[in-house]
């Protein structure tokens, strides 16, 4: 186990090499570069330009140099840490984003276990009790939730919860904690605003887990091992548990390699709705205005993300399949 | 004393257009101790009964009269199971207390998730007031009853790194360790290997005696049913046609049904050109556009040479064919380890024109895999295979019978493409071989659209003369496969394989998968075409009957390795290799007077080429070859 853990993490290192160039160039693709974009916005409205400025910054910021040394000086950055500057802010890329980082992985965390929570109750119902009126209702639900656009979810969920409990519309936080070091008052603030963007972000991921939860386990549940542990007389919620269920999980654990940036992705329209100080509002911007080492960084923090994302799950089906740990593969 | 007496069971399936008798007024009883056997095709309602007996019913099926009397103990009172809710807790105790079951697919049956050991053990658990402790105990005690040479080891494998013997045997363990009084065995061996169903039949029946349960087997197989029930009782669309004693039934069958089931089955006593007589007969009619054309007028032509001299020109030869597959088995905890597979081993034989050529093996012996490399389907790792065109012999013979032929292996893009149509495959599985989402039209006349041949007016009228060849009506040709059975599709099938009008045919055990019933409708259809259309056929299967029914010469293969070659009747009446010898035991008879010499099963060494007998012993240091016995029959010995 320990070497294939080692080779996996060796792995990731060429993997990470690639992405980081396709991301460097993708964001290098538009013309112009922040500069020219920020000197176009200072001319539109009317402001003078001083050339010798530009030069200045150009240089600093290294702009002048060719392609590949751009490269270069961002990767082995960022090694070190360092993520380069955002042009933007004024401020190094860390700086910016820190704070913001934190409540997006929080955001996340706790969406992806609201998910599991509502997901796994309901689709074993489902596929358990199929075509029932349980099953249907369930399931009526499960379609509208995957229906309903996450931005007007959102709106809706802020009425309501201003309405009816009189939560400050928007945010993570009350007013008064913006910027404020964190207390116990903060973080219940959080904890106080954090369920709307959690529903809000959840719900067609959650609906979508239930239908695959439901088929995956109705294929196990016709399964002739299923019988057989039937005819050993199982209680039938208990047989469940142990056998299809079990074999359901597969699919379960291979997906979490693509829920962590599915769910980071897919909170940032909302994240922008409800003006969350999350990392998405932020790369939108960053990727519009050109401020490329932001933008890169946010792209190669997804990029990280997914790659652990999918080793964890690689790691955890190896441990809890025997066929994936212990079988050879036939090579040609 | 009966342990089981089913009196007037009736079971429905709730359908969506009403209520389908299943089971309709069933009656048979299972006496203390004895084996009955419950018989019937896929369809007759004999698996539906034994779940009814289980009450593991489908939910759409339901107990809708009759009653299922059970007494586990001639001292205890009765039960009636038919009036027990399913899931009770009364109920679970008698499954897998009482009465428990085995599958078809051992495979299957068994979590691929969880030990060996953790599914037996659960059912003690389940069953018996026991710790965790004595559950073990008691589980390794079974394994080494049902035979597992290292019961401690076994505790902890998984099913799939256990062989398909070994995988019943643990099924077996499981519905045996709370000891119950009645085992029902669902078609427990159709998915084994002969040699592996004589095993198995014999520890079923050791471990009947020592348990002194009753069995209920539900089979197809009359040969099985002849070497281990006590009592029979044969079923046909949900009713019980006929029952007894098992030497009344095979004496004497009265019913019609019966009678013909016993006459579908490929046996060796055959006499030659006696034929099957299926249980329905299906029509045939062959048209004129297969018989025209250039190509069949000479194969007619060739037809009458051959009737004045006997047919001994070579179609396909294949020469000296290795192919090993390398097995990287890197487990993730510990030490990797690799193997090299010789999955066809120094494979060598030629196939007459016109003649039906047999290869017998187990599963795992390489028989696939040799006829995907004569397909050029997979390569060699070296070795020839020269294909004799009837084209180029007529006009290109080097010397007299000898002709031209064509190298396979070295067949490139175009060559390749225009010699698929010479050679085709009929697949093992119905299923899987038929694209769900195309028509049966376009299914046969795919070929004949990737070859580009004739208009599409010639393809219609192709296609509707290869369906009424297979005995189909050609209005069916709008519909899915799914509307069709399993004997029907491989009938589909075949007329796939016979738009291009190929000469040669692989048929890769194409009636396995089909019922006693439809096999010998398939069987006698593949022989007739084989005679009207003067096909060549490679015919693999692991049945030696169904060769035996169907085959000139036969081919035994062992471990990638052919074993030995010879002629039908010379195979069969005079078998030299303890391999052959081995498998022609194993064949169980439905005949009472030929029972299987249970003690003759060696266990599983009979498939272990280290393990025969000198001369024929193989290990990684000796050399063999195919060795002349008597005329056209050879035997691998070793090479002094």
């Amino acid at each position: 186990m320990l070497s294939y853990i080692v080779k996996r993490l060796l792995l990731m290192i060429p993997t990470l090499l690639v992405i980081s160039i396709l991301v460097f160039v993708i964001i290098q693709l538009p013309p112009g570069d922040y500069l020219e974009s920020h000197i176009a916005e200072l001319q539109s409205q009317g402001e003078s330009v001083d050339q010798d400025k530009i030069k200045f910054l150009r240089q600093e910021y290294g702009l002048d140099k060719p392609f590949h040394e751009q490269y270069f000086i961002w990767a082995i950055g960022m090694l070190h840490g360092d993520f380069g500057y955002s042009f933007e802010y004024d401020l190094p890329v860390r700086e910016v984003v820190g704070n913001r980082m934190f409540l997006t992985i929080m955001i996340s965390v706790v969406t992806i276990i609201f998910t599991w929570v509502i997901a796994f109750p309901i689709g074993i119902y489902s596929a358990t009790h199929q075509y029932s009126w349980g099953d249907y209702g369930l399931s009526f639900l499960g379609f509208i939730g995957l229906a309903t656009p996450n931005f007007l979810l959102a709106l809706v969920m802020l009425y309501l919860a201003n309405v009816y409990f009189g939560t400050s519309i928007g945010g993570l936080m009350a007013p008064q904690y913006i910027d404020q070091p964190w207390s116990w008052g903060k973080l219940q603030s959080v904890l106080e605003h954090l369920w709307i963007p959690v529903i809000v972000i959840g719900t067609s991921g959650t609906a979508g887990m239930i239908r695959r939860l439901r088929a995956n386990l109705l294929d196990e549940l016709q399964k002739q091992y299923v019988t057989t542990a039937r005819a050993k007389g199982m209680k039938e919620n208990k047989l469940v548990r142990k056998y299809p269920l079990r074999m359901a999980l597969n699919f379960f654990i291979a997906d979490i390699g693509s829920l962590l940036p599915s769910v980071i992705s897919g909170a940032e329209i909302t994240a922008i709705v409800l003006s969350l100080p999350t990392t998405g509002p932020m790369l939108l911007t960053a990727l519009q205005s050109q401020d490329m080492y932001l933008a890169g960084s946010f792209l190669m923090f997804l990029a990280m993300l997914t790659v652990i994302g999918v080793l964890v799950s690689d790691l955890l089906l190896a441990a809890i399949d025997p066929r994936i740990r212990l079988q050879g593969e036939i090579a040609k | 004393m009966n342990v089981l007496d089913i009196r007037n069971l009736k079971v429905v399936f709730q359908l969506h257009d009403g209520l389908l008798p299943v089971v309709r007024d069933i009656s048979f009883k299972i006496p203390y101790g004895k084996t009955v056997a419950l018989v019937g095709e896929s369809g007759s309602g004999k698996s539906v009964t034994a779940l009814a007996i289980m009450r593991i019913l489908p939910k759409i099926a339901q107990i809708s009269g009759g009653e299922i009397l059970l007494q586990p103990d001639p001292n205890q009172g009765v039960t009636d199971i038919a009036l027990l809710k399913a899931d009770s807790e009364q109920m679970r105790g008698i499954r897998g207390g009482k009465i428990s079951m085995i599958f078809q697919e051992p495979m299957a049956s068994l979590s691929p998730l969880h030990t060996i050991g953790n599914q037996i053990s659960e059912c003690v658990l389940l069953h018996q007031d026991v710790n965790s402790s004595q559950a073990t105990k008691l589980t390794l005690d079974m394994l080494d009853m049902v035979g597992f040479p290292d019961p401690n080891r076994a505790l902890k494998t998984f099913p799939f790194e256990l062989s398909g013997g070994l995988r019943q045997r643990a099924m077996i363990a499981a519905a045996l360790v709370c000891r119950p009084a009645l085992l029902v065995a669902d078609e427990p061996t159709t998915a084994l290997d002969v040699t592996i169903q004589a095993q198995i039949l014999k520890l079923i029946k050791d471990l009947q005696q020592e348990l002194h349960m009753a069995v209920l087997l539900i089979t197809h197989d009359l040969g099985v049913v002849a070497n281990i029930a006590d009592e029979v009782v044969v079923m046909y669309h949900g009713e019980v046609m006929e029952s007894g004693s098992v030497h009344e039934i095979y004496s004497n069958p009265r019913h019609p049904y019966l009678k013909a089931l016993l006459q579908a089955v490929p046996h060796f006593d055959m006499k030659p050109g006696e034929r099957l007589t299926p249980v329905r007969e299906i029509e045939t009619k062959l048209g004129h556009l297969l018989l025209s054309g250039g190509q069949s007028q000479k194969m007619q032509a060739q037809k009458a040479q051959s009737d004045t001299k006997p047919p001994n020109t070579i179609h396909l030869s294949v020469k000296k064919v290795f192919r090993t597959f390398s097995i990287r088995n890197k487990p993730l905890f510990g030490k990797s380890d690799n193997r090299i597979i010789r999955a066809v081993d120094d494979v060598s034989f030629d196939v007459l024109r016109g003649e039906c050529f047999g290869l017998v093996g187990e599963s795992g012996c390489g028989k696939t895999t040799l006829s995907k490399i004569l397909m050029k389907a997979l390569q060699p790792d070296s070795g020839s295979i020269t294909y004799f065109d009837s084209e180029q012999e007529i006009g290109q013979e080097i010397a007299p019978g000898i002709a031209l032929g064509i190298d396979v292996l070295a067949l490139e893009h175009e060559q390749l493409f225009d010699f698929r149509r010479k050679m085709q495959f009929i697949f093992q599985d119905p299923f899987s071989s038929l694209n769900p989402r195309m028509t049966v039209y376009d299914i046969i006349r795919e070929p004949l659209v990737i070859h580009n041949v004739g208009d599409r007016a010639y393809q219609v009228e192709m296609v509707k003369e290869l369906m009424r060849l297979v005995g189909l009506d050609p209005r069916c040709l709008s519909r899915y496969p799914h509307s069709f059975s399993g004997g029907q599709r491989q009938r589909l099938g075949i007329a796939r394989a016979l738009a291009l009008r190929p000469e040669f045919i692989i048929c890769d055990e194409p009636v396995s998968a089909l019922d006693v019933s439809i096999q010998a409708q398939v069987l006698n259809l593949l022989k007739d075409l084989q005679s009207e259309l003067n096909l060549t056929y490679i015919f693999i299967s692991h049945n030696l009957a169904v060769v035996d029914y169907i085959a000139d010469r036969i081919a035994v293969m062992c471990h990638g390795c052919l074993v030995e070659i010879a002629l039908k009747e010379e195979l069969f009446n005079n078998p030299v290799h303890p391999y052959t010898k081995a498998l022609l035991s194993a064949v169980p008879f439905p005949d009472l007077n030929k029972p299987l010499d249970f003690d003759a099963v060696m266990d599983g060494k009979s498939s272990v080429p280290s393990a025969w007998p000198m001369p024929y012993t193989q290990t990684p240091h000796t050399q063999t070859q195919l060795t002349a016995v008597a005329p056209e029959h050879y035997v691998q010995t070793q090479v002094a």
